[in-house]
């Protein structure tokens, strides 16, 4: 009952944080509205349920990490830190403005709550292994989270530093591909295939939950648990997603909405579905 | 007779000493440890190395995750993978977040030899210094080595570091020469012009030195040893002392020591001036000594560049 209750609020959240997403992205005119609606579940169940953080104390040592290392899905970060509380709502208005905090991709230098500027992709999974190889030279027991996308998947340096969180058996560390199946020039399968996943996560020493309904709040959970539970290997969860959820016409049109802003009239419409 | 020492054996050395006395100091290498030298810090502090094998991008972006945790990384490889390898990794993992990253590359410049064009990092200085928030520093010997090793353990932030292959000329007597990141050093007075030279040209810009003044000409030696932040004062000042500059660098004339002081002078107090470098070209193979000599990177043609800076005044 009382996990019901939990799921439900979490639910509930989901959709405040799509809300930001497409108020924010519509009202600048610019930025990736579809890959950051994929992993808008994901990021609520770990900011508002599993991860141990402080938005008082951003810096505090024994939080748990999560470094979005695709950079561009930066307006789901930013929503899920203004909704904890790291800092106003009143700043998502100004995302990508001159001047404002909020820049196109996350920078850590402008803002508390990020953990690794991210942006040219790759880079955030390697960052995330330096993080949890910290916390085992400082014997801490923080975990780390990093999400990469399914197209970033593409980038040489996700392979080496899957080579390298195997190598090192970053059990602390729990990587989320956000598979949500599209780039920015189509189909990820049709650009340049990344099948099959679970077996390439594997080949790298990986304990890999394959299969995971990234927008089932439960299922989330059940992943993270068992993720920080499997002990001696880094663990790869692969969050089958859909590009632009919770807005019915970006659903529909996943390669227009990879980086696309809505228009006002859209806006508009997506907010009436998301009540 | 010219005393000879390794800069690289002298870092590897050095850091041993401050994983010693700063629990903080981790080091990172990409395959080449036995060459860079943090393979000694590896043989005392095991679980404070990692070696991240043959993966130069993996290793920057690590080092930062590293320091947004605290630490203080050196991240070390040759100067071909540390700069142009891992670029969009040192400037954004580590330049853009302003982490405490120390990049100390081996093996600089045309001095590589033998292994050729591919491992002859002449560009490197000119891409580091492109990067904002960089520091990027060419000790002159391995004195020299180990004070910038040292303060940069007490200066917090990203810098890049570029060492030697070969043992070169030690040019400092001591420790206690007045060393400090950002600060020139004038090793030889001089009216006339002024050489001002980084790295292993600082030694043959000596030897000009002396055999300008067998012909009645005073060539000040500038050890810059800091290409960025370059110390502008020091330059102008020079240029307005002696009238004409020369540049001496173990690199292209395109955008490292030659470039930086270029922009300045002109932008300040514009006098003669002649870029003493590697041309815009690859290397090859082929013995050190041979290859400077090839790519005009000696002494005589220090002092070719003085006579022709001189004739423009």
């Amino acid at each position: 009952m009382q996990m019901e209750k939990k799921i439900k609020e979490l639910e509930e959240k989901a959709k405040v944080v799509r809300r930001h997403i497409v108020e924010m992205i519509g009202r600048c005119g610019s930025g990736h509205p579809g890959g950051s609606l994929s992993a808008a579940d994901i990021l609520t169940v770990l900011y508002f349920h599993k991860m141990r953080h402080n938005p008082g104390l951003p810096k505090w040592e024994e939080r748990d990490r999560f470094v979005l290392s695709k950079g561009h899905a930066a307006p789901v970060l930013y929503a899920v830190l203004a909704e904890a509380g790291y800092f106003p709502k009143s700043y998502l208005k100004t995302l990508r403005q001159i001047g404002s905090s909020l820049q196109g991709h996350v920078d850590m230098l402008s803002l508390p709550g990020i953990e690794m500027s991210t942006g040219s992709l790759g880079q955030g999974f390697s960052a995330a292994n330096g993080m949890a190889l910290a916390a085992r030279l400082d014997k801490k027991n923080y975990r780390v989270y990093v999400m990469v996308g399914d197209g970033e998947s593409q980038e040489g340096q996700i392979w080496e530093a899957a080579m390298t969180a195997g190598h090192y058996k970053l059990d602390n560390l729990t990587v989320i591909v956000d598979h949500n199946k599209y780039q920015i020039d189509g189909k990820v399968e049709e650009i340049k295939g990344i099948q099959p996943i679970a077996d390439k996560w594997r080949a790298f020493r990986f304990n890999v939950i394959d299969g995971m309904n990234g927008h089932d709040i439960k299922a989330i959970i059940k992943a993270l648990d068992e993720a920080e539970r499997h002990k001696g290997k880094p663990t790869v969860i692969v969050a089958e997603t859909v590009k632009g959820k919770g807005v019915s016409f970006m659903e529909n049109r996943p390669k227009d909405f990879h980086g696309k802003a809505p228009t006002k009239e859209e806006v508009l419409k997506a907010l009436e579905e998301l009540i | 007779m010219v005393e000879f020492a390794s800069t690289r054996d002298t870092y590897g050395k050095v850091l041993v000493e401050i994983g010693r006395s700063d629990r903080n100091v981790v080091v990172l290498d990409a395959d080449l440890s036995v060459s860079t030298k943090t393979c000694l810090f590896g043989k005392e502090f095991p679980d404070r190395f990692f070696d991240m094998g043959v993966a130069e991008q993996d290793m920057m972006s690590t080092a930062a995750g590293l320091a947004a945790c605290g630490k203080i990384v050196f991240a070390s490889t040759f100067a071909v993978f540390g700069s142009g390898r891992a670029w969009d990794q040192v400037r954004i993992s580590i330049a853009y977040t302003r982490s405490n990253v120390k990049i100390v590359v081996t093996h600089g410049g045309i001095t590589t030899g033998e292994d050729g064009a591919t491992h002859q990092a002449n560009e490197d200085l000119a891409i580091m210094r492109a990067i904002p928030n960089m520091t990027v520093i060419v000790p002159s010997d391995a004195i020299e080595t180990e004070n910038v090793i040292r303060n940069l353990v007490k200066e917090y932030g990203p810098a890049y570091v570029r060492l030697s292959r070969l043992s070169t000329p030690v040019i400092n007597q001591s420790r206690e020469y007045g060393f400090k990141i950002g600060k020139g050093i004038i090793l030889k007075p001089g009216n006339d012009i002024t050489i001002i030279a980084t790295g292993i040209m600082v030694y043959h810009a000596m030897v000009a030195s002396d055999e300008l003044a067998k012909e009645g000409i005073s060539a000040r030696v500038v050890n810059m040893h800091t290409i960025k932040p370059l110390d502008r004062q020091l330059v102008i000042q020079c240029a307005q002392e002696t009238g004409a500059v020369v540049t001496a660098e173990e690199h292209s004339i395109i955008g490292g020591l030659g470039g930086a002081v270029a922009e300045v002078l002109v932008e300040n107090s514009p006098v003669p001036m002649v870029r003493v470098g590697m041309k815009d070209m690859f290397g090859e193979s082929g013995a050190p000594k041979e290859l400077l000599e090839k790519y005009g990177l000696t002494s005589p043609d220090i002092v070719k560049a003085a006579k022709s800076a001189m004739k423009r005044k």
